[in-house]
């Protein structure tokens, strides 16, 4: 490295300048007391931990974009958090052990070794909220109103929003009887809809033909409200959690348009992107313009399970940095009030007067460059009869 | 939804060269037509006769890109250059059947390594690590952006991977096809958002494509 490129930032890892860094804070503490008013209540997860317990998921994925070290202490593998929810499993099902339904929010920088996203970030910060104890619709539904509201709340509108189940594809691969190297690869297929592909690939599993064209229906299982009867017309001689997940989503889109009507439902029976530890229904949020989901979550029952207490859970996360660069709101730039270098004590008083008000005072140093205009200030204080006074800056 | 008026209008990437021209023709069979002085080679957003239909001119290996970040709804790149992308976001839906070729490994005959590792050139660095691990075997790969014909004959590799249509560059530089490593066509990409958010619009788009693609 020349001096020269001595300032470069790693790619993916970015600072936060005042302008970025006011809106994050302005609205990190606005969610998070949103976020308290429903109930959520906020844990701080360690930055590191021991890997063992950071990657509990099937997640080859997880895996991959955990940074690792070796502890010198005890030689055991270390990963840097490049998601929460593992934390957060831990903490409910090992530190508290609470029987009631327990909610949680976090918020904190991860780290991934891989650039992902729109911004190519390798250190976005997650904002997320997990609803543990209960298993139903009921929990389901909160925890997407939860995020509509989030959004909402930055000033996000025309949400579309995607259902799914992962239960369903599960269930009709393996009982179409399918080995696990062929379910997993028939996923990644089904990931990238690269049909053509797709079809070969089931017509080369020798399956009796019901389930052959069973799961290459399944391929073409999106699409608006009227999916969802093909969908059931489709699927009907499979087992029958399958057509009881369909009624599970269709359920809850039904409860999410009540509270939000203004919002677009999209349902993909196939999508499975980006779902790490998901197991029941999935949720996601698309904006237009944006190539990919802006938040995304749902329900991962028996998380917790490694930890030694298995329970149903759902939540969602997002990335706080990227909504920073989409949302439509931005925040005024504060406005100062300059004070002249005096040693005066009533100025003192006076400018601490003003502090506690909330105001923001900036002292002039002694040989200092700069006005009052270049220190943003539109005020200043003037000493009038003996009294400090703020005035307009002319 | 959004009301601003260029939301309903679906932009197409598409790869510059054969890929273009063959697509051209798709689409008119699909009555989406490209006026002749649009296509001049130097305009990059072509216009259609359809004003809800667009065209973009691209780089095949940019196609992927302009997809997966939703700066295009819709793409048509070869498989090759889908082979070799490794982003996320994109569907590959329908198979157009144009633009065909096989992508096939070349070399020297009579002239392979047999007791040490091979060397081969090629643009296809994934596509040609994965063939090769496949079938269990290591090879060094050396990257090249063109006339990967000359490789084998200046003695810069043993073999080379690269598109094959008729075989005539090959036998000209004296090359033979020893293996083939794929089937190779055009794609039609999605952008998995777009599907999702406008899928009103695009699923039908896409389902002409499927009656229209030329399968066999």
């Amino acid at each position: 490295m020349s001096s020269e490129d001595r300032w470069l930032l790693p790619e993916g890892i970015e600072e936060s300048l005042p302008d970025e860094a006011a809106w994050l804070e302005h609205y990190r503490r606005s969610l998070l007391d949103m976020f308290s008013t429903w109930g959520y209540e906020l844990v701080i997860t360690p930055l590191i931990e021991y890997l063992d317990s950071l990657l509990i998921g099937p997640s080859d994925d997880l895996d991959l974009q955990t940074f690792k070290l070796t502890d010198q202490l005890t030689g055991r593998m270390m990963g840097v958090r490049a998601d929460m929810t593992s934390q957060v499993a831990r903490i409910d099902a090992h530190m508290l052990k609470r029987e009631a339904p327990t909610r949680f929010c976090y918020l904190g920088t991860v780290l991934h070794t891989r650039p992902s996203g729109r911004d190519l970030t390798r250190s976005p910060l997650q904002l997320g909220a997990e609803l543990y104890g209960h298993a139903g619709v009921d929990s389901d539904v909160e925890v997407i109103c939860l995020m509509l509201e989030t959004l909402k709340l930055v000033g996000i509108e025309n949400i579309c929003l995607d259902l799914g189940h992962v239960g369903i594809y599960t269930s009709l691969m393996r009982q179409a009887g399918l080995n696990a190297e062929q379910q997993k690869s028939l996923q990644a297929l089904l990931q990238q809809r690269a049909l053509p592909e797709y079809e070969q690939f089931l017509s080369a599993c020798s399956l009796e033909e019901e389930w052959q064209e069973i799961l290459m229906a399944l391929s073409d299982l999106s699409g608006n409200e009227g999916m969802l009867d093909s969908a059931k017309k489709v699927l009907q001689n499979t087992n029958s959690s399958v057509i009881e997940n369909i009624n599970y989503v269709e359920e809850l889109s039904k409860r999410v348009m009540q509270r939000s009507p203004e919002i677009q439902i999209h349902f993909d029976f196939a999508a499975l992107s980006g779902y790490r530890y998901q197991n029941g229904a999935v949720f996601a949020a698309y904006i237009s313009g944006q190539g990919e989901q802006i938040a995304r979550g749902g329900r991962y029952d028996a998380i917790g399970e490694v930890f030694g207490r298995s329970r149903p859970a759902t939540g969602f996360s997002l990335d706080l940095k990227a909504l920073a660069k989409i949302s439509p709101h931005a925040l005024q730039a504060i406005q100062g009030i300059f004070a002249p270098n005096d040693d005066d004590p009533q100025l003192h008083e006076k400018i601490m007067q003003l502090r506690a008000q909330g105001e923001r005072v900036i002292c002039e140093l002694s040989g200092q460059s700069g006005d009052a205009l270049s220190m943003q200030c539109n005020r200043i204080l003037n000493k009038e009869k003996q009294q400090w006074i703020v005035k307009e800056r002319k | 939804m959004n009301t601003n008026s260029n939301i309903n209008v679906t932009t197409i990437a598409v790869s510059k060269g054969r890929i273009l021209d063959e697509c051209l023709s798709l689409l008119a069979e699909m009555g989406v037509r490209v006026a002749n002085e649009d296509l001049d080679g130097r305009k990059l957003v072509l216009p259609t006769n359809r004003e809800d239909v667009r065209l973009l001119v691209i780089r095949a290996t940019d196609v992927p890109t302009f997809v997966q970040y939703g700066a295009a709804e819709l793409g048509v790149v070869g498989k090759d250059t889908l082979m070799e992308f490794t982003g996320d976001g994109i569907y590959e839906p329908v198979d157009l059947g144009i633009a065909k070729c096989r992508l096939m490994v070349a070399g020297v005959e009579g002239k392979m390594p047999e007791n040490r590792r091979m060397r081969v050139a090629t643009k296809y660095l994934h596509t040609t690590r994965r063939h090769f691990a496949a079938k269990g075997q290591q090879v060094e790969l050396i990257k090249l952006y063109g006339s990967m014909e000359l490789a084998p004959m200046m003695g810069l590799a043993d073999c080379i991977v690269d598109l094959v249509a008729s075989g005539d560059t090959l036998k000209a530089n004296g090359l033979v096809p020893i293996e083939h490593v794929a089937d190779i066509s055009s794609r039609l990409i999605v952008n998995k958002a777009a599907m999702k958010i406008k899928s009103a619009t695009l699923k039908p788009l896409i389902e002409k494509f499927r009656l229209t693609a030329k399968n066999p």
